[in-house]
């Protein structure tokens, strides 16, 4: 699809400088467009890389300023008008202008909206909102949440997804004692297969932490408003130092929402990224698109990237049809998992060994090969994305059996 | 600061002081060299990041390491000098380094 290509001088204003604003940024001057851009981030620093936050960052092994997708000097080449500390607070779409907190106005001709998710937070009746209870999502809740990263502090983990895990082998590393609970049956129940959550519940048990699986927490208690213990549904309690709830993130959606856009479970934008106002484009965490026969949003980097990237070329007049290929990864310890395709909706599981210790799971539905969960294995990540990706479906026997050329696969 | 050169797939030299400790592809990507996609920020976790290193420079960068190699193996035009530019650490004894960025990354 081929859509009109936009005047080359026209006014972009990008709301929100997480990956995709930024990726949508640099793609329309990489594409040539040579119009006002104007990229709003509320926070203070220039854009940066979100994954190696609950990673190295929270390890002290990468300073802040290497996170930065690119130095403060490269805005102001590309004329690239970053505003950072600022904030939309209305868009007016009669007049094509969004207003900011501060009272100033930028008009637009064509407006990306990349406002990203934020974590879900634990309610303040339950304890919430005491001191020493994090979420992980950006540079200024990791920055406050360092110091606690001491040996022996006793750190509790709500939630037992990629977040929390990734959240409790940093702690373990450090050596602290960490408990994680996740009120599901299991660990990652929403996002991968049991036979993939039994493999990070080993792999969290051999280093030492705590997990708890259908453990509810019922209430945080503190003492002087700082968090000293955790009551949980069944009684019992924890002594901890700091609570990290990693339950989840909502999609910023209120301001598209007051702006009268179609909403669903996201910004709702079509196969061009672009929302129920044509002027207006939506990318990455807040964006929901048709995928199959029905909608989902997708909180990855490669997302953000690429539904970005599309709307760089739909502005600039290219093929612009964003077409998902899913993948994602999780760092824990010496572990690193790589996700290929999206597993909902799967009926079986397939497992492959894999050489030196690792193991890959392959998910079907019928036939059909839908997504794979990679451990210690990069071959079989690539070559199950190309698979996915080119919507080929080796049988499980063929791919269960380790003798099995990888590469034969994909001939 | 060790220096080191970058060539783009068109030809254009990017020549870069490269901070000590940082990988080649953090160096490659804040001077907006074209072709270094590198996706996943530096994880080996994408192989967006593939470049071939000079003749010249093979044996002081060294091999990649297994989990790299793996990738690597699935990457578009690998050579034997092929490495992901993530992994390559920059030190002193990497002053004048050469690398080349492939046609297109897989």
């Amino acid at each position: 699809m081929r859509d009109e290509p936009i005047d080359p001088c026209a006014r972009i204003v990008v709301i929100g400088a997480g990956q995709a604003g930024f990726t949508a940024c640099a793609k329309l001057r990489d594409l040539g467009h040579q119009g006002p851009i104007t990229l709003i981030g509320e926070e203070a620093h220039p854009p940066y890389q979100r994954p190696p936050l609950s990673k190295g960052y929270l390890l002290g092994e990468i300073t802040e300023d290497r996170l930065y997708f690119r130095p403060p000097s490269f805005y102001e080449e590309r004329s690239i008008d970053l505003r950072l500390s600022s904030m939309a607070s209305a868009i007016d779409r009669d007049r094509k202008v969004v207003a900011l907190a501060d009272g100033a106005t930028v008009p637009y001709d064509r407006l990306i909206l990349t406002t990203g998710a934020r974590p879900r937070t634990l309610p303040a009746q339950i304890g919430g909102d005491l001191d020493g209870v994090f979420c992980v999502r950006n540079l200024a809740d990791i920055n406050a949440m360092a110091e606690h990263f001491r040996q022996d502090q006793r750190v509790l983990i709500v939630g037992g997804g990629y977040i929390g895990l990734e959240a409790a082998a940093v702690s373990a590393k450090l050596g602290l004692k960490v408990t994680v609970i996740e009120a599901a049956p299991r660990i990652l129940q929403r996002v991968a297969c049991p036979e993939t959550a039994a493999y990070f519940r080993d792999l969290h048990d051999r280093k030492g932490v705590t997990l708890l699986e259908g453990a509810a927490l019922e209430t945080l208690q503190g003492e002087e408003g700082h968090v000293r213990s955790a009551r949980l549904a069944d009684g019992s309690v924890i002594p901890v130092d700091f609570v990290i709830a990693g339950v989840g993130v909502v999609p910023n959606v209120e301001l598209a929402q007051a702006a009268g856009l179609s909403i669903d479970n996201g910004i709702a934008v079509d196969e061009n990224c672009r929302t129920s106002d044509p002027q207006i484009y939506a990318a990455g965490d807040c964006a929901s698109f048709p995928w199959r026969s029905g909608r989902i949003r997708l909180e990855s980097v490669g997302n953000a990237i690429e539904q970005a990237e599309a709307v760089a070329w739909s502005l600039t007049g290219a093929p612009s049809r964003y077409d998902a290929k899913p993948w994602f990864w999780s760092d824990q310890y010496e572990v690193k998992l790589q996700i290929a395709g999206l597993s909902a909706g799967y009926d079986t599981v397939t497992t492959r060994p894999g050489a030196a210790g690792g193991v890959s799971y392959w998910y079907y539905r019928g036939e059909e090969l839908l997504a794979v969960d990679a451990m210690n294995d990069p071959r079989v990540y690539m070559v199950a994305k190309r698979l996915i990706e080119a919507g080929r479906s080796p049988s499980a026997v063929i791919v269960g059996d380790p003798a099995t050329d990888l590469k034969a696969l994909l001939q | 600061m060790p220096r080191i050169s970058i060539v783009a797939k068109d030809g254009t030299v990017f020549e870069i002081q490269a901070e000590s400790r940082t990988s080649v592809m953090e160096n490659a990507v804040r001077n907006s060299v074209p072709g270094i996609e590198a996706e996943c920020g530096g994880a080996c976790a994408c192989a967006t990041c593939h470049v071939y290193v000079d003749d010249a420079w093979q044996e002081k960068v060294g091999p990649p390491g297994p989990m790299e190699a793996d990738m690597l193996d699935f990457a578009y035009d690998v050579r034997p000098n092929s490495r992901l530019s993530c992994q390559i650490r920059i030190a002193d004894a990497l002053d004048g380094l050469v690398v080349h960025v492939p046609e297109r990354q897989s």
